[in-house]
């Protein structure tokens, strides 16, 4: 089917997530959506796939106007998305996955469902147990399950959002032969990535978002260089690895293990220096953020010990940490680091200190203007923080960072912030490491990781499973890393 | 102002919005109410204006709702606290009884010496603070270190209140002679809370809830303590997160809670019933619930809305004799008024989250 968007808008409050973007994709084409992290890629699919509304704008299915705000509106019209973050069930196992959507009897024949499951998986050439529980299944095998099912349901658009991040190179092989061969069958596909060499491998046309706006279409064969100067105009000046020299040992864990999240941590030891940099690679929930919670004293060990500054820490909490100079700065902005329906103001009160018995308002306000300048914060000190745009709100939790401390951990500190924003943090962090301060991070960007640390560790179903200089590595080497092989 | 919107963005409600609100919310509660008059074959007009007859209609009668007001005024000011830290202190009524018992108790010490009464009476003021506050400060535990919601631990405390308040009027504290649910030996006149003739409430007790109601939005506006609750109401493991302690601060907020609970229980004692009764605490903590809900947790609304509230508690209750209504209407019209302006508050709030255009996810 073809399907048109014509000049959509979107805004989150202020922000302009989509701003007056229009785009036809063909029947049977393989299309690409690419641009940086913010470029408002996401929003499109979303908007696409029913899952938010859109501002103002319109979307013509085979030349006719449709209006549609559900998901299931969008199915009905043979409009399906992939997630990053496959949406399915994973205590079921994959034939129920399958099933649930396509029906809604009460009594289900299931041996038909396994039959149409079978045949649809083989003649994609997916191996796949239709009795084993999704979550024994690797991120790939999920995104098989997923397609099947949103193949089964009638999908003749099928999104895919990022599909290769986290999968191995052989199941990228597989899935690209099978989103070929729907292509042949006169199925649209709409690949969104923000990998140039995706795109490149697999699309007959791509078209670029930058900021909102369409930057540039182009179709096969494409001009690489022409396609990185539609992402990201003229680009900044990347950071570079500071190369501090590491010095003593700041914080040690030894044999640690912790539950929580989707793999927990598993018998971690691992030392991080003085003025060092530590990225944290792996796919998300594979250990990283109870890594950086244990780190703090957020959460306690169940087993193992950490130390910080040779001290033993056991039975201490984040406060504690937090007086030896410890920092976290969690990804979940406004759900765990910002408090909604404080005002900007109210949040830099928090952090003053204690004298009289009245909040120096005034003072605050003051100090909360400061911060807002320094940190190129769109907002005012009686802001309420919700009301600030997601890359506002990341500038205002580093701005809460203190001017002297230790550690910082930060868990996805650039998270959908533009790449110009991406630089100034990095510059700022870098400040902090000539300083001695060691930063320990966690992000989904490889090349932010090779970009900025001194080290790299990769989480594999909650286990460090590579320890290595980042100037000792690289992107693929990483990639299979992430994907569990060493 | 253009600028100021866009900042603000679309939950800041403009006066207009919100005063349409209050209207529509009294029509929906005028309509509701007025079919069920009719429906029980009650004149509406004549129930209303009785109503208004049975509370404002007389000097005397005033007086009787000012005597509801402060209790109610009390218990508010508390819950703004638990409130502001997102606890449902739904045992502010047994915080009530236990300030009466501790009221009584220390009022029971002064009758062999009436004529040191004020003395007494400022004890026992400190006393019910002090009854309440340990009260609210046993959920509070309850929440903070053994995991039990703080609305099931208050409901729970406020059976074993009424428990023990009946326990102290039948056993240890029981009239000479013979116990009765009529309460305990009334206290020698020194021991009251006097109020002149002519005014009949307390000027003492009037006092106390103004001073309440100073004390708390200076509190919860001005001062450190208002600001981390707020912080830990909104977002308990972020605050952690800046220092703050969120288990100390909300059984903090139980012991003002409870410390003016239990002062509304003094002078139901001192002021009103000079005795404790089985029903003290008259259901003013509940009611003092729905008054802070319908006053959108806002102190400037709470006087008002307490009035108000006093009003049709005290007006309902002629109503069996003039009408043959039972009392009840008044808590009817008081229940209507709060889910009505609940339904009112969800349903802005759902068409501004539309508005806002977040992922448009149904409800169900």
């Amino acid at each position: 089917m073809q399907v048109e968007l014509v000049d959509i808008h979107k805004h989150y409050g202020a922000v302009q997530a989509n701003d007056g973007v229009s785009l036809t994709i063909a029947p049977g084409e393989l299309h690409g959506i690419l641009g940086e992290n913010g470029a408002g890629k996401s929003t499109l699919m979303k908007i696409l796939a029913g899952f938010t509304a859109r501002t103002s704008g319109s979307v013509r299915v085979d030349g006719k106007p449709v209006d549609y705000r559900t998901t299931a509106e969008a199915t009905g019209l043979g409009v399906g998305m992939l997630y990053q973050d496959p949406l399915d069930f994973p205590q079921l196992p994959v034939i129920d996955n399958f099933i649930l959507g396509q029906t809604g009897a009460v009594a289900l024949d299931r041996k038909a469902f396994k039959a149409r499951f079978r045949e649809l998986a083989d003649s994609f050439h997916f191996r796949l147990n239709p009795e084993a529980p999704v979550n024994s299944l690797t991120l790939g095998e999920r995104q098989q399950v997923e397609l099947l099912r949103l193949l089964a349901l009638g999908t003749r658009l099928l999104i895919l959002d990022e599909p290769t991040t986290g999968i191995s190179a052989a199941q990228k092989e597989v899935l690209y032969a099978a989103l070929r061969r729907l292509a042949v069958d006169g199925k649209s596909v709409l690949l969104v990535s923000h990998k140039l060499e995706d795109v490149e491998a697999l699309c007959d046309r791509v078209t670029v978002l930058r900021l909102g706006r369409v930057t540039g279409a182009m179709a096969r064969p494409f001009d690489t260089q022409a396609l990185l100067k539609m992402m990201f105009g003229e680009p900044p000046p990347a950071p570079s690895r500071s190369a501090q020299p590491a010095g003593s040992a700041v914080l040690v864990m030894d044999r640690v293990s912790s539950p929580g999240g989707r793999s927990g941590l598993v018998d971690c030891s691992v030392a991080i220096r003085e003025g060092e940099v530590v990225g944290l690679a792996g796919l998300e929930g594979s250990g990283q953020e109870v890594f950086l919670r244990v780190a703090g004293g957020l959460k306690a060990p169940q087993a193992g010990s950490v130390r910080l500054c040779g001290r033993s820490m056991a039975g201490c909490d984040y406060h504690t940490f937090n007086k030896l100079g410890v920092y976290f700065v969690p990804s979940a902005r406004l759900e765990e680091g910002l408090i909604p329906e404080l005002t900007i103001t109210e949040h830099v009160a928090l952090q003053e200190e204690r004298r009289a018995f009245r909040v120096p308002y005034p003072a605050a306000a003051e100090n909360a203007a400061r911060r807002i300048e320094t940190f190129r914060i769109k907002g005012r000190p009686q802001t309420p923080v919700e009301e600030l745009s997601g890359g506002n709100q990341q500038r205002l939790l580093l701005s809460f960072l203190p001017p002297d401390p230790r550690l910082l951990l930060l868990e996805n500190p650039t998270r959908g912030l533009d790449l110009e924003s991406v630089n100034w943090v990095w510059q700022l962090l870098q400040s902090y490491t000539r300083e001695g301060t060691s930063i320990v991070f966690s992000s989904p960007e490889l090349d932010e990781i090779l970009m900025v640390a001194d080290r790299v560790l990769v989480f594999f179903n909650g286990r460090v499973i590579m320890d290595a200089a980042a100037a000792e590595t690289d992107a693929p080497k990483l990639g299979s890393a992430i994907a569990g092989r060493v | 102002m253009g600028a100021d919107a866009a900042v603000h963005g679309s939950n800041r409600f403009s006066i207009r919005t919100r005063l349409s609100d209050v209207l529509l919310t009294a029509a929906v509660v005028f309509v509701f109410t007025t079919l069920l008059l009719i429906a029980s074959g009650a004149p509406p007009l004549q129930a209303y204006y009785q109503l208004f007859l049975g509370s404002l209609g007389s000097w005397i009668k005033f007086t009787h709702v000012v005597k509801v007001w402060i209790p109610l005024t009390l218990c508010a000011c508390g819950l703004l606290f638990t409130f502001r830290i997102g606890l449902w202190n739904i045992g502010v009524e047994g915080q009530v009884m236990l300030g009466a018992v501790f009221t009584t108790w220390a009022l029971r010490a002064g009758s062999d010496s009436p004529e040191f009464g004020p003395a007494f009476i400022v004890l026992s003021l400190l006393a019910s603070a002090l009854g309440g506050a340990l009260w609210a400060a046993v959920a509070g535990f309850l929440k903070t270190k053994g995991g039990v919601n703080e609305i099931f631990a208050g409901l729970g405390l406020n059976f074993v209140a009424q428990g023990v308040v009946l326990w102290l009027i039948f056993g240890p504290w029981k009239q000479p002679g013979v116990a009765s649910m009529s309460g305990t030996e009334t206290f020698p006149t020194e021991l009251w809370l006097s109020a002149p003739a002519l005014l009949r409430v307390p000027p003492a007790a009037l006092a106390i809830a103004a001073a309440a109601l100073v004390a708390t939005g200076l509190i919860l506006h001005f001062t450190w303590i208002g600001l981390y609750l707020k912080a830990v109401g909104r977002n308990p493991g972020a605050a952690f997160l800046y220092g703050l302690k969120p288990a100390r601060l909300m059984v903090l907020a139980m012991l003002f809670a409870g410390g003016f609970a239990g002062l509304a229980g003094n002078l139901q004692v001192t002021a009103v019933y000079h005795r404790l009764i089985p029903a003290v605490s008259s259901n003013y903590g509940y009611l003092a619930l729905l008054v802070v809900m319908l006053a959108n947790y806002n102190i400037w609304l709470v006087p008002p809305v307490a009035l108000f509230f006093a009003c049709l508690n005290v007006g309902s209750i002629q109503l069996p004799m003039m009408l043959q209504l039972d009392s009840s209407l008044g808590g009817v019209i008081q229940g209507a008024l709060v889910l009505a302006t609940l339904g009112m508050h969800g349903w802005r709030q759902i068409r501004s989250t539309r508005a806002a255009d977040r992922p448009s996810v149904p409800l169900l």
